[in-house]
């Protein structure tokens, strides 16, 4: 480092210490908002890089999403909104997708975007390294240009969810002519991402901070309203909700902050809570039986634990409020969520008269059965989720024994079904053709493969009606099947589902249209500004 | 009284220690009794305050009672420092006796052996081990054993070394006593003091390891520790800080007393400390 680099950063520091804000970083720089309207958000943890097609880990996905865009962006309610296509038809059959981009968009090194780029994305480069967008572009017989700004898909069979299929994290549109090619884990262009988006790369720091700054040819008149964004990488969860009550940071998302300390940091004056913006993800959480295994087979068991447990307890005392008590298989965030679905009151007798009718009854300890519990290895909530579940059985004489491992360890028993009971977790991507059928569906029953339908439900008419609903087009046809569906797994719980993780986005009260769309902190920020 | 039982509770070291670590004792017999409930009982108001709803020490973020946690991790902290250190004693003590009687190469052999161990830290091999055995609370009390036992080793090698050469050692060899029994029955008992005083140090430095290792997330989920009530309580220390503190004080309280009764032990059995 050059001397004078040196007194400056000094000084900078020295002008942090002056103003009495304290820097969480202790690197003596200063990191707050320039004038011209600049953002420091976290990001947790530090990618592996932010070339979106090549990885898709949420943090990526976080600070890529504003270099790369896909071809269509989603409103809260899911509906599509254009992003790189700027109107798109659906043929009457539900076979071909056309799509008409946006004019005067230009790759960040300057070389103009067309269909050409659309196509060699969709067919050549996602098809090998994006799993989720190869399981959709599969379903295409062609993807051709028919003209500069063109891009026909068509389908073999109907797909009702192809559109979701065009989202930035999904689907992110590359540069053909850079990638084409080459080997695309090795170009050298990765470490210096091009995308159409409204911010271009600019520095990363590895282990420090990632800098974006606008895309002054923007295709867009008058956005992005930001000037330039800093992702800081905060390792420590302390450290990160210091950096947003002193306003060092104006933004976190995701798990940035703890669960406990979120709603203490929203009370803040300077800072304004959202739960909005996961909508096009939409977790949901459950105990998971190992329906191969006594007594887990029994409908009666899996109906008695349902009753053990207390939804609301888990949201309030173990996800601290940032939860939704889950009624069934689709979150209420999910579209074709069917709300009137069979309810199982916590009844401890309720519980107890049907481990009896098993003839599960309690021996001198006043214990029943005596099951094991695998813990998932993620953290506090999950600690407490099998903590909790441990003292929910015991009221029923049922007796949990945990089991601790690490993670790898936790997915080599999950996957290959080695376990009685555990937690789990699974994103329902904005549809239930893509999120949930695959949880319960007899055929993604695959030893080995994780977020498939691992507690080994089997039901033909399960089966059948989420086939249906996936390719019938007719939105009514498909609430009817999906809501006949949800009936179906409620009555048979073959998980037992607790809660919609509600994350939260806090940022600063004087940002302005953040979060506008169903993708949240994984949008663009085009629209982001200081009002 | 024998005359080291007078010296051991003339020091205050020894009296201070020995009625704390009774009173922490007395904790873990008693704990079915004192909170006949499981610790993890869920039943109290969460973030109560201490004395609030009638506990003592308050509840933490599930309304678990606290002091009930304290009361029934006396049990598991005393468990696992006592197993533990036996275990180590019993690794330490053989290969040092080996080592410091039969010199030569298997000394040298024995000695290089040890010393690889004392590379290696202490915390990051428990750490290691209990990873790799899944915790349980057997796999700690191993871990913790493994990593406990060189300092344990190289005392009893200089001791034996030392005793083994004196003449009524050599008398007893020369009456033709088999090398076990001279071992056992004459060098032992007369290398052995500044052992048990180690040995006393080591329970409370496995007392540590525990709690740290539950601290991390590593002990045993099926019984309460000290160490794991800090750890799940540390996240909300700003909002609520008797969750750390009362088990915090738990450890430092039992450590100490065991340490204080160390010390005393070592004045007591030490024939040079005048007993005036």
């Amino acid at each position: 480092m050059k001397r004078r680099d040196f007194n400056t950063l000094l000084l900078s520091g020295l002008a942090v210490g002056a103003t009495g804000l304290p820097n969480p970083w202790n690197d003596g720089m200063a990191y707050a908002q320039t004038e011209g309207g600049g953002l420091t958000a976290l990001l947790t943890p530090e990618p592996p890089m932010l070339v979106l097609p090549l990885n898709q880990q949420q943090p990526t996905i976080v600070a890529g999403s504003k270099i790369y865009e896909g071809l269509l962006n989603f409103d809260f309610d899911l509906n599509p909104l254009p992003q790189l296509a700027a109107s798109w038809e659906v043929s009457d059959d539900g076979l071909t997708y056309t799509f008409h981009l946006q004019r005067n968009v230009k790759w960040h090194d300057g070389e103009p975007f067309t269909a050409e780029d659309v196509v060699f994305s969709c067919q050549v480069m996602l098809m090998e390294l994006h799993p989720r967008a190869r399981g959709n572009f599969e379903r295409c017989e062609s993807i051709t240009a028919l003209d500069e700004h063109t891009v026909q898909f068509v389908l073999r069979e109907p797909f009702a969810p192809f559109l979701k299929a065009f989202e930035a994290g999904s689907a992110p549109i590359s540069p053909k002519h850079i990638y084409e090619g080459t080997d695309y884990a090795n170009n050298p262009a990765n470490d210096h991402p091009i995308g159409t988006g409204p911010f271009m790369f600019s520095e990363w720091v590895r282990g420090s901070h990632i800098h974006l700054v606008a895309n002054p040819d923007y295709y867009i008149e008058g956005q992005p309203g930001l000037t330039e964004i800093y992702f800081r990488i905060v390792p420590d969860a302390a450290s990160r909700s210091v950096a947003m009550e002193s306003g060092e940071a104006q933004m976190s998302c995701w798990n940035d902050v703890e669960m406990f300390d979120v709603e203490r940091l929203a009370s803040l004056p300077h800072l304004t809570k959202t739960s909005q913006g996961y909508e096009f993800f939409s977790p949901l959480l459950w105990y998971e039986p190992n329906l191969r295994k006594e007594p887990f087979n029994d409908l009666r068991f899996r109906k008695a634990m349902m009753h053990l447990l207390d939804k609301s307890f888990i949201v309030e005392r173990i996800m601290f409020g940032q939860a939704k008590a889950a009624v069934g298989p689709l979150c209420s965030t999910t579209p074709f969520f069917e709300p009137e679905l069979p309810v199982y009151d916590t009844d401890v007798d309720q519980a107890k008269a049907l481990l009896d009718e098993m003839g599960l009854t309690p021996d001198a300890n006043g214990t029943r059965v005596s099951i094991n519990f695998l813990v998932v290895p993620a953290g506090e909530m999950w600690t407490r989720l099998a903590e909790y579940f441990r003292q929910a059985m015991a009221a029923a004489g049922i007796e949990v024994t945990l089991v601790s491992t690490d993670m790898a360890g936790w997915g080599q028993a999950v996957s290959n079904w080695d376990f009685d009971m555990t937690n789990n977790l699974l994103y329902q991507n904005a549809d239930p053709a893509l999120g949930v059928a695959r949880s319960y569906i007899s055929t993604n029953i695959r030893q080995g493969v994780l977020f498939t339908n691992t507690e080994g439900y089997e039901n033909p008419e399960v089966d059948r009606l989420f086939a249906e609903a996936a390719v019938a087009i007719d939105p009514a046809e498909r609430q009817r099947l999906y809501s006949e569906v949800q009936q179906i797994l409620v009555a048979e719980l073959p998980v037992l589902w607790m809660a919609e993780q509600q994350y939260p986005t806090l940022y600063d009260s004087r940002l302005t249209d953040v979060i506008v769309t169903g993708t949240g902190v994984n949008g663009n920020f085009a629209t982001a500004r200081y009002a | 009284m024998p005359q080291f039982l007078k010296t051991f509770l003339r020091r205050p070291a020894g009296a201070v220690g020995l009625t704390l670590l009774a009173l922490v004792t007395a904790m873990a017999i008693f704990a079915p009794l004192i909170y006949p409930a499981s610790p993890w009982e869920m039943s109290g108001i969460p973030f109560s305050q201490p004395g609030e709803n009638g506990m003592l020490m308050g509840a933490d973020t599930l309304g678990r009672d606290i002091a009930a946690g304290v009361v029934h991790g006396a049990r598991i902290s005393i468990v696992i420092g006592i197993a533990s250190t036996l275990t180590a004693l019993l690794i330490g003590v053989t290969l040092g006796c080996v080592a410091g009687y039969a010199g030569g190469a298997l000394d040298s052999a024995i000695v290089r052996f040890t010393e690889i161990f004392q590379t290696i830290p202490n915390f990051v091999l428990a750490i290691l081990l209990v990873a790799i055995l899944t915790p349980s609370i057997a796999t700690i009390i191993l871990a913790i054993g493994l990593v406990s036992w060189p300092p344990l080793a190289r005392l009893t090698r200089a001791q034996v070394r030392s005793v083994s050469t004196r003449e009524f050692v050599q008398a007893a060899r020369c009456q033709g006593q088999s090398t076990l029994s001279v071992v056992v029955r004459h060098v032992l008992p007369n290398a052995i003091s500044p052992i048990i005083v180690l040995g006393a140090m080591t329970v409370a430095a496995a007392i540590l390891i525990e709690a740290a290792l539950s601290f991390m997330g590593l002990g045993d989920p099926n019984y309460m520790s000290w160490g794991y009530m800090i750890g799940a309580g540390r996240t909300v220390i700003r909002q609520a800080w008797w969750m750390s503190v009362f088990p915090g004080l738990a450890i430092l309280t039992t450590v100490i007393a065991i340490n204080l009764v160390g010390e005393a032990l070592n004045d007591a059995l030490n024939p040079r400390i005048s007993r005036a």
